[in-house]
């Protein structure tokens, strides 16, 4: 398995063979920086494409077809006709939180981002409490949110950043919990240690049945938390226009778009990192000439195809239920997947002090 | 960690700049090529066509309030969970009951949300 660490050893070394080291780290810093960026971008272009290509075949359409080979170019020229579009100034907003709100909610999913376990040695943020510190930057989105719907002095925003607020602040608890299950298992709240725990075999696999439990609550949370699918009643088309990103054009929606876009990849690379281990190739004790084989292909193909894979299944069900009523909403999480996540808690708890099997 | 010799919470600034530089970026290259046309219309709230009526940054049902609070009780009970999780291998069945009475407080209050009818979306 090749070790990424090796290319940025070499390149920090050859770096640091003719600067001082001021201006290594600087330019490592950049580089860091810029690669993010690209990341950001590129993977927000391509989920806004696969999103279209996947509805696209739900409907029994072809989706984008003219730009590029299968329409693969499409999002470029959204993202260039979305940059030549007005930026309009409005008379009755709070002109300086409305500016503020995307600043958040980008922040908060590059932060994020920069945590997930791309490949072998290919991490960014590596913090031993990594999967904490996720979870803490992911909710400054919400404040971004709330932000955008309240400064834009309209009620459709309100409304949209109101549900929005209390929809992903609620389900936040039944992501924390199921991570406490997962970090149980692990024992570890790093995310190279957690990968690296799931070596032999995969946590959905090794964690018996509460880590499947959490698996099927992370992703119903995780859905709601990304405001898509059955839970999109923040920017319900129907009733709120566009929810809480309405008074927002040109650009400054397409922050909001982007954001989504990638809060669906980052929810998705967590299901990854926590069930289907991050970048670790498909691993059973025993079978060492399959082992060996799984080696073979790249630890980013590995993290970068689960989380698609994992993330068609979040689109899938945005294309298949219907919306739901907000006492819905509400009660599924408080009444529901809160209840049943203590209890798998313990279940798992039970199961690691114990030694149970089952 | 892509470069030993850098900090990790030097990263996390990185990150941080990174987001801001994406957003100020592309707002100055939105500035520069985007049309500007001003019309006294266009100010106006995107409602249903009619001028607006009344005070749009207006009160809001309680319920939203009520969960928001629920939320943060539970969370910061969460918070608290963290590090025991980390340990729960080491601590063994000692550590099972001792965190055994801060479960049962949290249930315990969700059960007292639940009676009370905090729940519930009226």
């Amino acid at each position: 398995m090749f070790d990424f660490s090796l290319l940025t050893n070499w390149i920090h070394e050859l770096l640091s063979s003719f600067m001082p080291e001021w201006l290594t780290v600087t330019t490592e810093c950049v580089l860091i920086g810029v690669c993010l960026l690209l990341a950001y971008a590129l993977l927000a272009l391509f989920y806004i494409w696969f999103e279209r290509k996947v509805c696209a075949a739900f409907q029994c359409r072809l989706g984008p077809n003219r730009v590029g080979p299968m329409g693969l170019l499409q999002s470029f020229a959204d993202m260039f006709k979305i940059l030549i579009k007005e930026l309009i100034s409005l008379k009755h907003t709070d002109k300086f939180l409305f500016a503020l709100a995307p600043y958040l909610v980008i922040l908060a999913s590059m932060l994020a981002f920069a945590v997930l376990p791309w490949g072998n040695g290919l991490q960014i943020i590596n913090f031993n409490i990594g999967i904490f510190f996720l979870i803490a930057v992911s909710s400054i989105g919400v404040l971004g949110i709330l932000l955008a719907g309240w400064s834009s002095n309209n009620k459709f925003t309100l409304i949209g950043a109101l549900r929005s607020g209390s929809q992903m602040v609620s389900y936040e608890l039944s992501i924390g919990l199921s991570v406490i299950t997962m970090v149980c298992l692990a024992g570890s709240m790093s995310v190279t240690e957690i990968v690296a725990k799931q070596q032999d075999l995969w946590f959905i696999f090794s964690g018996h049945i509460p880590a499947i439990i959490a698996f099927i609550i992370y992703l119903i949370a995780g859905t709601a938390e990304t405001n898509r699918g059955p839970f999109d009643l923040p920017e319900a088309e129907s009733e709120l226009t566009a929810g809480y990103h309405t008074e927002y054009s040109g650009i400054h929606f397409g922050f909001f778009y982007l954001a989504e876009y990638l809060n669906l990849f980052i929810v998705a690379g967590v299901a990854t990192l926590l069930f289907f281990g991050g970048w670790m190739p498909l691993h059973f004790p025993g079978w060492d000439a399959f082992n060996h084989v799984m080696d073979y292909i790249p630890s980013v193909v590995w993290f970068i195809g689960k989380a698609v894979a994992l993330s068609f299944v979040i689109i899938w069900f945005k294309w298949t239920f219907p919306r739901l009523r907000i006492d819905q909403m509400l009660s599924l999480e408080w009444k529901y997947l809160l209840p049943i996540n203590l209890f798998n808690l313990v279940l798992m708890v039970l199961v690691i002090v114990y030694g149970l099997h089952f | 960690m892509v470069f030993l010799s850098i900090q990790n919470s030097t990263f996390a600034i990185v990150a941080a700049l990174t987001g801001i530089g994406l957003v100020a970026l592309a707002l100055w290259l939105a500035g520069l090529i985007s049309p500007r046309s001003f019309n006294p219309q266009k100010g106006e709230a995107y409602e249903c066509g009619i001028p607006t009526r009344g005070e749009s940054m207006a009160q809001f049902k309680v319920g939203y309030y009520l969960f928001a609070i629920l939320f943060l009780m539970f969370d910061v009970e969460c918070v608290f969970l963290f590090p025991w999780a980390v340990k729960v291998r080491e601590l063994g069945v000692d550590g099972l009951l001792s965190i055994a009475i801060f479960f049962g407080i949290i249930v315990l209050g969700l059960m007292y949300a639940w009676r009370k009818g905090a729940l519930e979306w009226k």
